[in-house]
């Protein structure tokens, strides 16, 4: 297969049929669209929830006259463990300082103390890939075994909730995604399928003189391929349009939003592209089974 | 060259298109297949282009059997006829030249090779002068020319020409019949399909003739009629 001709014979068919060809790219185009937008709410939903992953911290309180010492040697064994990020020490009066501070409605409570009713802590920052209950968990029960640790507590409740959401929500994700990515390819198959009809007499006097099939295919494969391309493309730029507007008309609500990584944005590209190899290849397979 | 033996072809409708058809065309031959719509022409010429197979039977044309026919080696029988047809066929948006030339592109020719080959095959059916125009420009014999310029240009040993004169004036007609009597006397076996009875008369060609799908006249087995170019 000479590719020049092949390329040449695909460009073709652009110039002969620019309204058919534009709707397909168009379709191509919006389905993709469509995906790329749902994307980007789950990524920004994402985005959030590790925001709120974040806080998911284990705090171990230490029993009042444990010295400072003890515990300054046994945080840098739980710094060592595999999920932990970082270790740090609150003293019983820095936790009473932060208590008078950030609960002001306690401010005149906790003024007139004669002694601190609040403990020591270490607080445990834990890895991104462990901030789930199980993570936690996990370094709790470790923690716990510590023979100065009073207690240990690291809000398991609202880290489950947190796991629960985080399960569902991609769940929900990855059906909606596959739902919108099976009805792109649909559409996408139709146009092209609209193609091959509209030249099936020309196919026929090419199966008429001898060609064989992969050389009737190569112009539609390549045809496919650069309307996949296009239409990837397009999606792109529609997605960055949405992206932008919508930013700029929600204020500082949007100034928080994220947009695709390049990779992500290459993966459409990819994606509209292998669509468009698919489709032509399924329906230019299936009318020559049939002729 | 072709030959079917005991052929019978019954469509997936229930429709019989051939009966028990047998007969042989040898190399150089100009054979016409005669009778009415229906009669089974078109099942025979379906056959020996390989767009069908035979129900029972044996077909093989330039070696190929038919019968057993890999969809591989359809294109390979396909460079073996030239194949003509009563509505030209010709791609509306291609020059004269590039209807040719694309025959030879679809078996791998080379692109040096094409145009010398275009011309040379253009120059036979008497239209040199009108390569670089587009088929709706011509006249319908001229359009069948081109057809028939693409149908050679492989040097096929057999032309299978259903009804090409059938859309054409007289004189037209006239001119198509001479041009495949030329290429027949250049070696290739011609068969033809047509129920012009007035150009079949007085060739001295073999005639066949079909009814209901079965051969009522062969001129090629009688040995008074026998005649061959």
């Amino acid at each position: 297969m000479r590719l020049p001709g092949r390329m040449r014979e695909a460009l073709r068919t652009f110039r002969r049929t620019p309204l058919l060809s534009a709707l397909s790219i168009a379709s191509i185009g919006f389905s993709l669209f469509t995906i790329g937008l749902f994307g980007l709410v789950a990524l920004n939903f994402r985005q959030t929830l590790s925001g709120i992953a974040e806080r998911v911290e284990v705090v171990a309180f230490v029993l009042r006259g444990t010295p400072t010492e003890a515990v300054t040697a046994a945080s840098q064994d739980i710094q060592a463990f595999p999920e932990v990020l970082d270790v740090s020490y609150v003293s019983a009066e820095q936790a009473l300082d932060r208590a008078r501070k950030e609960l002001v409605e306690f401010q005149e409570a906790y003024r007139d103390l004669e002694t601190n009713p609040l403990p020591a802590s270490l607080e445990i920052r834990l890895k991104p890939q462990f901030r789930d209950g199980d993570g936690a968990r996990r370094v709790a029960e470790r923690v716990r075994a510590f023979s100065f640790v009073d207690d240990v507590r690291y809000g398991r409740d609202w880290v489950e909730r947190l796991d629960r959401l985080r399960d569902m929500a991609g769940v929900i994700g990855l059906v909606i995604g596959l739902a919108f990515a099976v009805v792109a390819i649909v559409i996408i198959g139709v146009t092209i399928r609209i193609t091959v009809l509209q030249r099936a007499g020309e196919i026929s006097i090419m199966r008429l003189v001898g060609a064989t099939n992969d050389y009737i295919r190569g112009p539609f494969l390549i045809e496919g391929v650069l309307k996949g391309l296009l239409g990837g493309l397009l999606a792109v730029l529609m997605c960055w349009a949405t992206f932008v507007l919508f930013r700029q008309s929600t204020g500082d609500l949007g100034a928080s939003l994220v947009f695709f990584e390049q990779t992500h944005l290459l993966l459409i590209v990819v994606f509209g592209t292998a669509i468009g190899l698919m489709g032509s290849l399924l329906s230019v397979g299936r009318h020559l089974r049939h002729v | 060259m072709i030959r079917f033996s005991r052929v019978s072809k019954t469509y997936p409708n229930g429709v019989q298109g051939l009966r028990d058809v047998s007969f042989h065309i040898p190399k150089g031959q100009f054979v016409f297949l005669t009778g009415h719509s229906g009669a089974g022409k078109s099942s025979i010429l379906s056959l020996i282009i390989g767009e069908q197979k035979p129900t029972t039977g044996d077909v093989r044309v330039s070696g190929f059997p038919i019968g057993k026919l890999s969809p591989k080696d359809v294109p390979r029988l396909r460079r073996k006829l030239g194949i003509v047809f009563q509505d030209f066929r010709l791609l509306e948006y291609r020059t004269v030249e590039e209807n040719i030339g694309f025959a030879l592109e679809v078996t791998g020719a080379r692109r040096e090779s094409i145009p010398g080959k275009v011309i040379r095959v253009l120059t036979q059916v008497g239209l040199a002068s009108k390569a670089r125009v587009y088929p709706k420009e011509l006249s319908g014999g001229e359009q069948q020319r081109v057809a028939i310029a693409r149908a050679l240009v492989n040097d096929p040993p057999v032309l299978i020409a259903d009804e090409p004169t059938g859309n054409l004036d007289e004189r037209a007609t006239r001119g198509i019949f001479q041009l495949l009597q030329q290429i027949n006397g250049g070696g290739t076996v011609v068969v033809m399909a047509t129920h012009n009875l007035a150009l079949v008369r007085d060739t001295g060609y073999r005639v066949i003739e079909l009814k209901g799908g079965a051969i009522v006249y062969d001129s090629g087995v009688e040995p008074a009629a026998g005649a061959t170019s």
